[in-house]
C-alpha cells in the first residue's frame, strides 16, 4: 500500500491496481547502468581508434552544446523568458576556467601532458576549473538577473543582449585597464591546454543534466514552472517570484559557464568576438526547434544541429539562410517546437513494456480508496487519480496557457 | 574648436540613430513587436543604392527614391509574410520570428553580395564648408535637417491625418479598433511601410556619411537605435528623437575622451540604467497590467 | 507534472546513440581513417574561411594556391606525381578550424596551407604540434602562431616587423610628429600600432595622439578631430582597407590634407572591385606590402598574367601570399621526394619537409622567402605610394 502511495506522489504514476510499476531506487539503478554502459562503450571506441580524433572532437562539441541548450531551456522553456545573452555566460565561464587552469597549473604541478594521461592532480584541477568557470558565470548571471528580471519580454531580451555585448567589450579591453595580460584582449586567450576529452565531457554532461532534472523535479522547479504559467497567480500563492526567477537565471548561467569551460579546453583558444549575438541565436535556435520546456528536445536538436554542418559541408553556404527560414517556419506553423514540452522517461517506457503495453489509465484506479480510505470520498478522489494519470495533457495545456500570458 | 566639431559629430550620429529609432518606435507602438529586422532593412536600402549607382550607373536621385521605396516595400512584405500569421500568437513567438527574419536578411545578403564592403558612391558632390576655421561637413547639416523635417512630417501624419488616427487607435486597443471598423491589418501594414521608409531615409543618410555597405552593418545600428527608442520612451515620437541624440552624444563623448573602445558598452550601460531607474523611458507612459 | 520532466540519463544515452549514427555518416564522408594515400599523388591540405565574415581573404588565398598547384601539375607534378589539394572551409571560426584540421589529418595530407586569419591559425598551430604536420600560413600575422612548434611557418611578414618598418620609414621621410589611429579590437592592427609607437620613440618621433576605435566602428570623426587638432606631420592608420578608406575620406572632410601611412592591410584599398577612397584623397599616402599589381618585376607580372587568364581578375596581396605559401610547401616536398629517403606520409617524411622548408628559399611573387631559425620569413617589403590616381612602388626594403 505504502509502495503504491509512494509511487503516486513521487513518480506521478498513479496507484492503480494491477499496474506493475518500478520503485524509485530501481529507476535510478536502471538509468545509472545505461549511463555506465554508454560511457564504457564510448571510451573503448575512442581508445581503440574506431572513432577518429575528428569525430571525438565533434562528440565533445555535441556535449558542450547539449549543456548550453538545456541550460538556456531553464530560462526560456521553464521560466518562460527570452534571454539573448547566453553566449556571454559561456564566454565568462570559458575565460575564467581557462585562466584558472592555466595559472594554477604550475602551483599544482600539472603539465599539459598530464591532462592527456589523466593524473589525479590533472583531474582535480579540471574539476576545480570547471566549477570556478561556472561560478564566475553564475555571478554574472546574478548581476545581470537582478535588473533584468524586473523587466518583461522584449525589454528583457534587449537588456540581456546588451549585457552580453558589455561582457564582450570587457573581455576585449580589460587587459588595458588591468595593465597585465589576463584575457589576451582582442586576439583572444591562446595556448589553453587541451583538458577536455570524451570522458570528462560525458561525465560533466551527465551530472549537469542530472542536476537540472532534479532541480526541476523539486519544489523549486515547480515554483519556476508556476512563474512561467502565470506570474501574478504564483506571486499571490506565496511563490517568491524574484527569488525563483533569479535562481533559474543563475542556474542557467552556471551551466552555460560550465559548457564554456569545456569549450575552452576543447578548442584551445577563446576569442571574445565569437561569443556575441550570433552565438546566442545559434543556441536559441536549438532550444526553439527542440521544443521549449523539453529537455529531450534540447538534447536532440543540439546533437543534430552540431552534426549537421559537418555532414552538410557541401551546402554550408546556405546553412545560415536555411536555419533562418526554418526558424520562421517553425514559429508560424509549430511554435512549440519539435517536442513541445514533452519529455521522455526510461522508466515509463519500461513500465509500459512490463505491463504489456497498457498505460496506467487503462486500469481501475484504486488510489482513491488507498489515499482517502472512505467510499464517499472515492468519487471525489477518482477525478484526482485520473487527472494524475493523464500526465501529458495538463502539461500541454499549461504549456499553451503559458504562451498567451505576457 | 574641437569641441564644436565634436558637438556636430554627435548631432550627426544622433540624427541617424533618431531616424532609425523613429521607425522602431512606430512599429513597437502599434503591435508591441521589437522588430529585430529593422536594422537589416537599412542594410538592404544601402545595397539598393549601391546597385543603382555603382552597378547600374543610374542617377543618385533615382537611387534615393528606389532605396526609400524598396525599404518600405520590404517592410510591408516582411509584415505580411512573417508577422501577420502570428497576430494572435504569444509575444515570444513573434520575437523569435523577428530574429529569424533578421538572420535571414543578414545571411542572405552575405550569400548574394559577399562579406566584403561595397562602396556606395557619393550621391552629390558636396563642398566642405568652413566656419571660423572649423571644418563642417555638408553631410552633417543635411542629416540633421532631414531628420528634423522627417520628425515634423511624421508627427503631422500621426496627429492630424485619418490614417494616423487609425494607427493611434490600433496601438491603444486592437480589438476595439477593429470593432470601430478600422482595417487593422492594413493599418499595421501602413505603419510598417512608414517605419521602413524612415529606415530607408536613414540608409541614404548613413551611406552619405559612411559610404560602405556590409551585410552586418544593420545589427549594431539597429540595436543602438532600439536603445535610443527605449531611452526616449518607446511609442513616443519626440522620445525617439531625444533618445537618438542622447545615444549619439554619448558615443561621441566617450570617443572624444579617448575611451572609444568602451563606447558600445557605455551605450548598453546607459540602457540598463534607464531601464532600471525608469523602465518606461524618458517620455514614455507607464503601462499598467491588468490581472 | 512529474513525468513531464525527463529522466535525464536515458535522454543522454539517446543523444549519444543519435550522435553515433550521425558520426557514422560523417565518418563515411571523411574517407579513410589513416594516411593510406596511394603513392602516385601527393595530398596537400588547403584550409581557410570560404564562407562567413572574412571569406574574401580565404577565397583570395585559395585562388592563389590553386593557381600554383595547377601550374605545378601542368609541368608534370612533383617527382612524377600529381599534387592533389584537399580544400576545406573553416567558416572563419576557430572551432571549425580545429575540426577541419583533424579532418585533414585523417584524410592523410602531408602538409597544410593555412589558416588565413590569426585566431583560427593559432588554434590549428596548437593542435598541429603533436602531428608535426608541416604547415605554411599565407597570411596569419600574429606573433604566437609559430611559437608552438617548429612545424609552422608563415609566408607573410609579421605585425611587429611592419610597425617597425613604417616607423623607420617615417623617420627617413623626416616626420617629427605622427598621430596614430587603430582598431583596438583587432590583434593585427593593435600589433602593428604598438610596434610602430615603440620604434617611433626610439627614432625620436613624437606620437602626438594615439586614438583607438572599437571593431566595427564606422564613425571616426571624433578620433580624427582629436588627432588633427595636434597638427601632426603624418597619420599612421595600420588597419584593414575598409576602415582605412573611411578614415582617409572622413579626415579629408574634416580638413586634414597631410600624409597618411599604413601597413599591408591597405592593400586592396583601390585596384580591386571597389575603390574605398578616392584618388585625390589618397594622393601621396604610403603603405607597406609585399605585393602590388603595379610592381614591374617580371616574376610578378607573369603571375598577374597567369592569374588573369585563369580567373579573369587582378590578383590581390592575399592571392599572391597564397601562391607563395603553396610554393614554399611544394618546393620542400619536392626536395624530400627527390631525396627519396623517407616514405611518403611517414613521420620521417613530415620531419624532412619541415627541415626542407626551414632551410630552403622560395622565389615567390611577394619576394624571395627564406627562414633563419624561426617560422618567420626573411623577405623584402615594398613601400607603395599613390600618384596621379595609380599606385606605384616607392621603395624596396630588404629583409634582415
Amino acid at each position: 500500500m505504502t509502495a503504491s502511495k509512494a509511487t503516486a506522489t513521487q513518480a506521478g504514476t498513479p496507484a492503480v491496481s494491477g499496474y506493475r510499476s518500478l520503485s524509485m531506487p530501481m529507476r535510478y539503478l536502471i538509468n545509472a547502468v545505461l549511463v555506465v554502459i554508454f560511457l564504457v562503450v564510448g571510451e573503448l571506441m575512442i581508445d581503440g581508434g574506431v572513432v577518429s580524433r575528428y569525430q571525438t572532437g565533434v562528440i565533445e562539441q555535441i556535449g558542450i552544446y547539449i549543456i548550453l541548450a538545456v541550460s538556456l531551456n531553464i530560462a526560456t522553456g521553464y521560466l518562460g523568458q527570452l534571454p539573448l545573452g547566453h553566449a556571454g555566460f559561456m564566454s565568462v565561464g570559458g575565460y575564467s576556467c581557462a585562466i584558472f587552469i592555466m595559472r594554477m597549473m604550475d602551483t599544482m604541478g600539472v603539465t599539459a601532458r598530464d591532462f592527456a594521461t589523466g593524473t589525479p592532480a590533472a583531474a582535480g584541477l579540471f574539476v576545480l576549473g570547471i566549477i570556478f568557470g561556472g561560478f564566475c558565470a553564475a555571478i554574472c548571471g546574478l548581476i545581470i538577473g537582478v535588473p533584468a528580471l524586473r523587466l518583461k519580454g522584449d525589454y528583457l531580451a534587449i537588456i540581456t543582449l546588451g549585457f552580453a555585448e558589455i561582457i564582450r567589450v570587457v573581455m576585449q579591453n580589460i587587459d588595458g585597464v588591468l595593465g597585465f595580460t589576463l584575457t589576451g584582449g582582442a586576439k583572444g586567450l591562446t595556448g589553453i591546454p587541451g583538458y577536455t576529452n570524451f570522458l570528462n565531457t560525458f561525465i560533466v554532461v551527465v551530472i549537469s543534466l542530472f542536476l537540472i532534472h532534479t532541480m526541476m523535479k523539486s519544489r523549486h522547479g515547480r515554483a519556476i514552472l508556476s512563474i512561467r504559467d502565470n506570474e501574478i497567480a504564483a506571486e499571490s500563492c506565496g511563490v517568491s517570484t524574484t527569488y525563483y526567477k533569479t535562481l533559474a537565471f543563475v542556474a542557467s548561467a552556471f551551466f552555460a559557464g560550465v559548457a564554456g569551460g569545456l569549450y575552452a579546453g576543447c578548442i584551445g583558444v577563446m576569442a571574445p568576438a565569437k561569443f556575441g549575438f550570433m552565438k546566442s541565436i545559434e543556441i536559441l535556435v536549438m532550444v526553439v526547434l527542440g521544443g521549449m520546456g523539453s529537455m529531450l528536445g534540447s538534447v536532440i536538436s543540439a546533437t543534430v544541429l552540431t552534426i549537421l554542418p559537418e555532414v552538410l559541408r557541401a551546402v554550408s553556404d546556405y546553412r545560415m539562410v536555411v536555419y533562418a527560414v526554418v526558424l520562421i517556419l517553425v514559429m508560424i506553423f509549430r511554435p512549440e517546437g519539435l517536442l513541445g514540452d514533452y519529455d521522455f522517461s526510461t522508466s515509463r517506457l519500461i513500465e509500459r513494456i512490463i505491463n504489456h503495453g497498457k498505460r496506467p489509465e487503462d486500469f481501475v484506479p484504486v488510489a482513491a480508496a488507498a489515499v482517502e480510505g472512505a467510499a464517499s470520498d472515492a468519487k471525489a478522489a477518482a477525478p484526482t487519480a485520473t487527472t494524475g494519470g493523464q500526465t501529458e495533457t495538463p502539461g500541454k495545456e499549461s504549456g499553451k496557457e503559458a504562451h498567451t500570458h505576457e | 574648436m574641437t569641441f564644436l566639431t565634436q558637438v556636430l559629430n554627435g548631432l550627426q550620429l544622433g540624427s541617424i540613430y533618431a531616424l532609425v529609432a523613429l521607425g522602431y518606435t512606430m512599429v513597437y507602438g502599434i503591435i508591441l513587436l521589437l522588430n529585430f529586422a529593422h536594422g537589416d532593412i537599412i542594410m538592404v536600402g544601402a545595397y539598393i543604392s549601391w546597385i543603382v549607382m555603382s552597378q547600374l550607373g543610374l542617377s543618385p536621385a533615382l537611387a534615393i527614391v528606389l532605396s526609400i521605396v524598396g525599404c518600405a516595400g520590404l517592410g510591408v512584405l516582411i509584415d505580411k509574410v512573417a508577422y501577420q500569421p502570428l497576430r494572435e500568437a504569444p509575444r515570444m513567438s513573434l520575437l523569435i520570428t523577428a530574429i529569424g527574419v533578421s538572420y535571414f536578411l543578414e545571411n542572405g545578403a552575405q550569400l548574394v553580395f559577399g562579406a566584403d564592403a561595397k562602396v556606395v558612391p557619393e550621391y552629390f558632390d558636396l563642398p566642405n564648408l568652413s566656419v571660423g576655421g572649423v571644418g563642417l561637413s555638408a553631410n552633417a547639416i543635411i542629416t540633421i535637417v532631414v531628420t528634423a523635417v522627417s520628425t515634423v512630417l511624421l508627427t503631422i501624419l500621426v496627429q492630424k491625418t485619418k490614417l494616423g488616427k487609425a494607427m493611434r487607435a490600433v496601438s491603444e486597443d486592437m480589438g476595439a479598433a477593429r470593432l470601430m471598423g478600422i482595417n487593422v491589418n492594413n493599418t499595421i501594414s501602413f505603419t510598417f511601410a512608414v517605419g521602413s521608409a524612415l529606415a530607408g531615409i536613414g540608409a541614404v543618410l548613413y551611406s552619405m556619411a559612411y559610404s560602405q555597405a556590409t551585410p552586418t552593418m544593420g545589427i549594431m545600428l539597429g540595436t543602438k537605435a532600439f536603445v535610443a527608442a527605449v531611452l526616449g520612451g518607446i511609442g513616443s515620437i519626440p522620445g525617439a528623437v531625444i533618445g537618438g541624440l542622447l545615444v549619439g552624444f554619448a558615443e561621441v563623448f566617450v570617443s572624444a575622451i579617448g575611451l572609444s573602445v568602451w563606447q558600445d558598452a557605455v551605450v548598453f550601460l546607459l540602457l540598463i540604467i534607464v531601464l532600471v531607474v525608469r523602465p518606461t523611458g524618458i517620455l514614455g507612459r507607464p503601462m499598467t497590467e491588468k490581472v | 507534472m512529474n513525468t513531464n520532466i525527463s529522466r535525464r540519463n536515458f535522454v543522454k544515452s539517446g543523444a549519444v546513440a543519435v550522435a553515433g549514427l550521425g558520426l557514422a555518416a560523417c565518418g563515411g564522408n571523411s574517407g579513410s581513417g589513416s594516411s593510406s594515400s596511394s603513392s602516385d599523388t601527393i595530398k596537400v591540405g588547403l584550409m581557410g574561411p570560404y564562407t562567413g565574415d572574412v571569406a574574401q581573404y580565404g577565397l583570395a588565398c585559395r585562388y592563389g594556391a590553386e593557381l600554383y598547384v595547377k601550374q605545378v601539375n601542368d609541368k608534370g607534378g612533383i617527382n612524377g606525381k600529381q599534387v592533389e589539394l584537399d580544400t576545406q572551409d573553416e567558416k572563419g571560426d576557430a572551432t571549425e578550424a580545429v575540426n577541419v584540421y583533424n579532418k585533414l589529418v585523417e584524410d592523410g595530407v602531408v602538409g597544410i596551407i593555412g589558416d588565413v586569419t590569426s585566431t583560427p591559425t593559432i588554434a590549428v598551430a596548437q593542435a598541429s604540434v603533436k602531428d608535426n604536420m608541416p604547415c605554411v600560413t599565407p597570411s596569419a600575422t600574429a606573433a604566437d602562431v609559430i611559437s608552438y612548434g617548429k612545424n609552422y611557418f608563415r609566408a607573410c611578414i609579421t605585425d611587429p616587423y611592419q610597425g617597425k618598418l613604417m616607423a623607420d620609414f617615417a623617420a627617413d621621410q623626416g616626420y617629427k610628429t605622427v598621430g596614430v589611429i587603430y582598431n583596438q579590437g583587432g590583434d593585427y592592427e593593435q600589433g602593428v600600432a604598438d610596434a610602430f609607437t615603440e620604434e617611433a620613440g626610439k627614432k625620436g618621433i613624437t606620437v602626438s595622439d594615439s586614438e583607438g576605435y572599437p571593431a566595427g566602428a564606422t564613425d571616426f570623426n571624433s578620433q580624427l578631430t582629436n588627432i588633427i587638432a595636434t597638427k601632426p606631420d603624418a597619420i599612421f592608420s595600420p588597419n584593414y582597407y575598409q576602415d582605412d578608406g573611411k578614415i582617409v575620406t572622413q579626415a579629408r572632410k574634416l580638413g586634414y590634407a597631410g600624409v597618411f601611412m599604413g601597413a599591408d592591410g591597405w592593400s586592396n584599398i583601390v585596384g580591386g572591385d571597389e575603390e574605398y577612397a578616392s584618388a585625390e584623397d589618397l594622393e601621396g599616402c604610403y603603405y607597406d606590402c609585399s605585393f602590388v599589381a603595379e610592381n614591374e618585376d617580371e616574376k610578378v607580372q607573369d603571375f598577374i598574367k597567369a592569374y588573369k587568364d585563369e580567373y579573369n581578375d587582378t590578383p590581390s596581396n592575399f592571392c599572391a601570399l597564397g601562391y607563395d605559401a603553396t610554393m614554399i610547401l611544394l618546393n620542400a616536398i619536392e626536395t624530400v621526394e627527390k631525396d627519396g629517403k623517407a616514405t611518403y606520409g611517414s613521420d620521417d617524411y613530415k620531419q624532412a619537409v619541415v627541415d626542407a622548408i626551414a632551410s630552403g628559399t622560395a622565389n615567390g611573387v611577394t619576394g624571395d622567402i627564406s627562414y633563419s631559425g624561426t617560422g618567420d620569413p626573411v623577405k623584402s617589403t615594398l613601400i607603395i605610394t599613390f600618384k596621379g590616381g595609380a599606385q606605384e612602388v616607392f621603395k624596396t626594403i630588404e629583409g634582415k
